[in-house]
C-alpha cells in the first residue's frame, strides 16, 4: 500500500514522515520519529503508557492513527523538559522515587501534565480518578499521588 | 586488615534516600528498554499461535507464503535443538510446540517480514490442520478419573503410584505427629480454599531485538530479569555455545517473575539466522496474558488444631497447584512457606504438582507463598473468632523465634516476625475504631529470600572516581542501593559512583534478578568488592611508601601509615593514589564472584480494613498497612515501594485479577480491560512500616524485601471481607459475582 505523507508540529518542532494509513500516531511516533519515550503497554487504550498530549487535551497515541497527526499540535515526554531542565513533575518523580521499572512514567507525567494545566490544586481524590487511565504495576501509585501533588503545590508557590 | 568480614552498623550513605541515578533517563522517555532498540535492516517477527486448548498439530502450511516476497524466514519446531531433555525440552516446547498445542495462546510457527504490517499479514496464510483433544484447565478437573492426560510419563518419582498421571510432582514436609497434635486440641477447623491463576501484569511486553551472524554468533537484547539465563536457554534451545550469544538487558519494565522465563528470544534468533538479518520480536498485550506464565491456581485444604487459649497444637495442609500444561508449579514453596510464621510442635505440609491446559506458569512474588498464606491465615482467623481470641496476641503466641524450628526443616536464625506483630499491635491503624460496615482483616506472610551465583567488577578511575558492573537487572531502583554501597565503602560521594548493567559476556555467569536477590547478593558482592579495592588501594599505598601492607590502615577514604614505626607519611587519599595508579603498578579493580548463602529469611504483617456493598458485591478497600522486616534498608524509599507493590499487586489478585477460561478452554479475558488490575482510584494510600532485624548472613543485615509484601494481602484481605459481610469466603478472586453468591448461598 502507498504510504501517506504527514506534517505535524511535535514538541514545538515541525515534522514529517511517510506512514501506512494503519499504523497509529503511536507507531509513528516510535517507528518514523525515533521518540521512543511514548510506550506501547497494551495497544488497546487501557494503560495509558502511551499518553501523549494531542492539540491540548490528553491521548492514547495507540487510539489514534498516524494520519490524525496532520496540521496537528503534539507533545510527548520528550519535550517535557525544557533546555535540560527537568520540568517540576519529572524532578518531583524523581524527588519521591516515584517510579520503580519506569515503563509508566511517560505515561503517567503527561496525564498528570495536562491534569496541572486545568486544575491547579487537585485533591488527593482527583489526582487518583485522573490518573486512573493510567497503569502502574509496580509502585501501589501512592508516591506517584504524593508526587503530584507535590509538584502541583511548587508549581503553585513559583508561578 | 579485616576488611572483608566486617559488619557495619553505624552508616553514612546507606538508609539515606538519593535520586536514582538512572532517573533522568527514566523521566524524560530516554531510557530504552526492551522495543526501543532498532538495527538497520532489522525484519519483523511475529508468532503464530494456537487457537485450541488442546489439539494435534497434523499439518503446518505455509505454501501460501513461498512467493511472497515481503516473508524473509519461516521457522517451526524443526529449526530448533532436536536432542533437549528434561526442563531444557519443557522450555522448548513451551516456546513452540512440537505435535501438540498444550493451551490457547501456544507457539506454532512464527516469520519474518520486512515490516510489521506484512508480518502481521503473512502469519494469517498460514493454514493449520489440528485435530482436537479434550481439554481440562481446572486443577481439580485436572486430577479426576477420565480428565484428559497431558502427558504421559512426566511425574516424578516421588508421586504415589496410584496418582492421577496428571499429577506430576509431589512434596511432603513437616515434624512431629500431627493425630496426636489434633487430639490435644481443643477446636480444630479443616477447610478447602481455592485461588485463581493472577498475571504479574508487567506493564511493559516482551520484546527483543537480535542478530544471529553467519559464524554462529549471537547479539541479543531483550527485556528479561536475567541476561545470562537467556543466554543460556538460547544456546541450548538452537544447539550453540552459550559464549557466542551476547545477551545485553534493556531497560526492565516490570517482570515480578515473570520475565525470569524465556518466550521470544529464541525464536527471533531462528529467524535471524535463517533471514541473515537482525529481528524485532514484541508481543502484544494478548499475547503476554494467553503465552506468558501466569502463577499456579489452587486447591488447598488446611487443617488447624488450637487450645483455647490460642496454642495451635498441630497444622496440616494439602497445597494443589496447577503449573499449565508442564510440570514446575510451586506447590513446594505453597507447602513450606503456609505454616513457616508459626512455631509448631506437629506439622505436615504436602504440595501436588497438576499439569493442566492452560500456559507455563511463571514466578510471581514469593511464588506459592501468598495462596498458601490465604488458606492457612483464613484458618486461623476463624478459630481466634470461634475462641474469643485477638488475632494478633494468637500469632504472637505461636510465632516464630531465632531458634525456633521451622515448618520446612531447619532451625530458624535471627528473624522478625514477632518484631512486625508488635509493630501491628500499637499501630495507629490497629489501634483506630473501625468505620460502620467495614471488616478488618490481619495477615502474616513469609518468604525465604535467595542468594545465588553473583559476579560484579569494580574499577577505579584516574580520578578517583568508581565504575560498578553488575549482572542483574535493575528491576525497580537497585543501581541506587548499589551506588549507595559503594560510596558508603570507599567514602567518596555517591554522585562519583557509576552502575551499569554488564552484558552477558562482560561478568562472569549471574543469576536472575529473583528471588529478592539483588540487593542482597549483588549488594553483597558490591561490598566485598569495594572491600577487595580498599585492600588493593592500601596495598598500593604501602608500596608507593616501600612499606609491608600490613603497616598502613584504611580510614574513612585515606590509607594511612599504621603507627610510627611506618614512618611519617601523608595520609593517601583515593583520588592521591588513583592519579598515579598507571605508574604505580596499573588498573585498580575490585572483583566478587561466588553464590553467597545467607540470605535471611523475611516476614510481614498486614492490616486491611475493607467494606463489602451487599448489593453490590463490590468490595473497598480503606485503608492498608505493611509492616515488614527488611533487615537493612539501604534505600529506604525503594523499600517502601517494594512494600506498596507487593500490596497493590495482592489487593488486586485478592478481588479482581483472574484468568477466566470459557468451555472451550481459550481465554476470556487476555488484555487491560477484562484483567482489571488495580488503578489509582480503586487504592487507598498503602502505608508501610520498616522493621530492621539484622539479617545476620549479611555484612549490613540486608534481607530481601521484594517478595514477602505479597505473601499477607490474599489472607488479610479475604478476613477483612469475610469479617464485613460475615462469611467465610474460600475463594479467590472475591470479585463481585463470587461475593453476591456466597451471600445467597449464605442467606438461602
Ligand atoms: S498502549 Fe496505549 S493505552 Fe496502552
Ligand atoms: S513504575 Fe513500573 S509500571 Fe509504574
Amino acid at each position: 500500500m502507498k504510504k501517506v505523507h504527514v506534517s505535524t508540529t511535535i514538541n514545538g518542532d515541525n515534522k514529517e514522515f511517510l506512514c501506512d494509513t494503519r499504523e497509529t500516531l503511536l507507531d509513528a511516533l516510535r517507528d518514523h520519529l525515533a521518540l521512543t519515550g511514548s510506550k506501547e503497554g497494551c495497544g488497546t487504550g487501557d494503560c495509558g503508557a502511551c499518553s501523549v498530549i494531542f492539540e491540548g487535551e490528553v491521548i492514547c497515541s495507540c487510539l489514534a492513527l498516524a494520519v490524525e497527526a496532520e496540521g496537528k499540535n503534539i507533545d510527548t515526554i520528550e519535550g517535557m523538559a525544557n533546555d535540560g531542565k527537568l520540568h517540576i513533575l519529572q524532578k518531583k518523580f524523581l524527588e519521591h522515587a516515584a517510579l520503580q521499572c519506569g515503563i509508566c512514567t511517560p505515561g503517567i507525567l503527561m496525564a498528570s501534565k495536562s491534569l496541572l494545566q486545568q486544575n491547579k490544586e487537585p485533591t488527593k481524590e482527583e489526582v487518583r480518578f485522573w490518573l486512573a487511565g493510567n497503569l502502574c504495576r509496580c509502585t501501589g501509585y501512592d508516591k506517584i499521588i504524593n508526587a503530584v501533588l507535590d509538584a502541583a503545590k511548587e508549581m503553585r508557590e513559583t508561578v | 586488615m579485616a576488611l572483608d568480614n566486617e559488619n557495619k552498623n553505624f552508616f553514612d550513605v546507606v538508609g539515606t534516600r538519593p535520586i536514582r541515578p538512572d532517573g533522568i533517563e527514566k523521566v524524560t522517555g530516554q531510557a530504552r528498554f526492551g522495543a526501543d532498540a532498532y538495527l538497520p535492516g532489522m525484519l519483523h517477527g511475529i508468532i503464530l499461535r494456537s487457537p485450541h486448548a488442546h489439539a494435534e498439530i497434523l499439518n503446518i502450511d505455509t505454501t501460501s507464503l513461498d512467493n511472497d516476497p515481503s516473508v524473509k524466514a519461516i521457522v517451526t519446531r524443526k529449526d530448533f535443538s532436536p536432542d533437549l531433555k528434561g526442563e531444557d525440552w519443557n522450555i522448548l516446547e513451551n516456546v513452540m510446540a512440537d505435535q501438540k498445542a498444550l493451551y490457547d495462546g501456544h507457539a506454532i510457527a512464527a516469520v519474518a517480514c520486512s515490516s510489521l504490517l506484512e508480518a502481521r499479514d503473512a502469519v494469517k496464510k498460514i493454514r493449520v490442520k489440528y485435530s482436537l483433544l479434550p481439554h481440562v484447565t481446572d486443577v481439580e478437573e485436572a486430577m479426576k478419573e477420565g480428565a484428559p492426560i497431558i502427558r504421559e510419563g512426566v511425574a516424578r518419582s516421588s508421586v504415589p503410584k496410584d496418582m492421577h498421571p496428571n499429577i506430576v510432582g509431589y512434596h511432603e514436609s513437616g515434624h512431629g505427629n500431627v493425630e496426636k497434635g489434633f487430639i490435644e486440641a481443643d477446636l480444630i477447623i479443616e477447610e478447602t480454599f481455592k485461588t485463581e491463576a493472577a498475571h504479574q501484569g508487567y506493564i511493559e511486553p516482551h520484546a527483543c531485538l537480535v542478530n544471529m551472524m553467519p559464524d554462529g554468533k549471537g547479539e541479543v537484547w531483550c527485556c528479561t530479569q536475567g541476561h545470562f539465563n537467556v543466554a543460556k536457554v538460547c544456546a541450548k534451545l538452537l544447539g550453540t555455545d552459550a559464549s557466542q550469544i551476547r545477551v545485553t538487558a534493556s531497560e526492565i519494565g516490570g517482570g515480578f517473575g515473570g520475565k525470569t522465563a524465556v518466550f521470544i528470544e529464541p525464536v527471533a534468533l531462528a529467524l535471524s539466522k535463517k533471514a541473515n538479518r537482525p529481528v524485532k520480536m514484541v508481543m502484544s498485550r494478548s499475547e503476554v496474558f494467553r503465552a506468558t506464565g501466569p502463577t499456579s491456581s489452587t486447591s488447598m485444604l488446611v487443617k488447624i488444631g488450637m487450645k483455647k487459649d490460642g496454642k495451635i497444637t498441630a497444622a496440616s495442609g494439602t497445597f494443589k497447584l496447577q503449573g499449565g500444561a508442564f510440570p514446575g508449579s510451586p506447590m513446594a514453596e505453597s507447602a513450606m512457606c503456609a505454616f513457616a510464621p508459626y512455631d509448631l510442635e506437629h506439622v505436615k505440609n504436602v504440595g501436588w504438582d497438576v499439569m493442566c491446559n492452560r500456559p507455563k506458569q511463571a514466578a510471581y512474588r514469593a511464588p506459592g507463598s501468598p495462596m498458601a498464606a490465604f488458606a492457612v491465615e483464613s484458618v486461623i482467623d476463624d478459630l481466634c473468632k470461634k475462641l474469643k481470641l485477638d488475632p494478633i496476641e494468637t500469632r504472637l503466641k505461636n510465632a516464630v523465634k531465632e531458634g525456633s524450628k521451622a515448618s520446612f526443616g531447619p532451625r530458624f536464625e535471627r528473624i522478625g516476625l514477632v518484631e512486625t506483630l508488635e509493630s501491628a499491635k500499637s499501630h495507629p491503624h490497629y489501634l483506630a475504631p473501625l468505620k460502620d460496615g467495614y471488616g478488618r482483616g490481619i495477615s502474616c506472610g513469609f518468604w525465604f529470600n535467595f542468594g545465588g551465583e553473583t559476579s560484579v567488577s569494580l574499577a577505579l578511575a584516574e580520578d578517583g572516581t568508581a565504575s560498578l558492573s553488575v549482572g542483574t537487572p535493575d528491576i525497580g531502583g537497585s543501581r541506587a542501593s548499589m551506588c549507595q554501597i559503594v560510596s558508603e565503602e570507599l567514602s567518596i560521594p555517591y554522585e562519583k559512583v557509576r552502575a551499569t548493567i554488564a552484558d552477558t559476556a562482560t561478568l562472569g555467569y549471574n543469576e536472575i534478578s529473583h528471588g529478592s536477590r539483588v540487593t542482597f547478593a549483588t549488594g553483597l558482592a558490591t561490598i566485598k568488592a569495594a572491600r577487595d579495592m580498599k585492600r588493593k588501594l592500601c596495598a598500593r599505598a604501602a608500596s608507593n611508601w616501600g612499606l609491608e601492607e600490613d603497616a598502613v590502615y584504611w580510614e574513612k577514604g585515606y590509607v594511612k601509615p599504621a603507627g610510627p614505626n611506618a614512618g611519617n607519611h601523608d595520609p593517601l587519599s583515593i583520588i592521591d593514589i588513583a592519579k598515579t595508579m598507571g605508574r604505580t603498578g596499573g588498573p585498580i579493580v575490585g572483583h566478587f564472584e561466588a553464590s553467597p548463602e545467607g540470605a535471611g529469611v523475611s516476614f510481614a504483617t498486614h492490616i486491611v480494613d475493607a467494606k463489602v456493598d451487599r448489593e453490590t458485591g463490590f468490595t473497598s478497600v480503606d485503608r492498608y498497612t505493611v509492616i515488614q522486616d527488611a533487615g537493612k534498608a539501604i534505600h529506604p524509599a525503594y523499600v517502601e515501594g517494594q512494600f506498596q507493590g507487593g500490596a497493590a499487586q495482592g489487593i488486586g489478585w485478592a478481588l479482581n485479577e483472574e484468568y477466566i477460561y470459557d468451555e472451550k478452554g481459550v481465554l476470556q479475558n487476555a488484555g487491560f480491560l477484562d484483567y482489571r488490575i488495580p488503578v489509582a482510584s480503586d487504592l487507598p494510600k498503602i502505608d508501610t512500616v520498616i522493621v530492621e532485624v539484622p539479617n545476620p548472613g549479611h555484612p549490613y543485615g540486608v534481607r530481601g524485601v521484594g517478595e514477602t509484601s505479597i505473601c499477607p494481602p490474599l489472607a488479610a484481605i479475604a478476613n477483612a471481607v469475610s469479617n464485613s459481610v460475615g462469611i467465610r469466603m474460600k475463594e479467590l478472586p472475591m470479585s463481585p459475582p463470587r461475593i453476591l453468591k456466597a451471600i445467597e448461598e449464605n442467606n438461602g
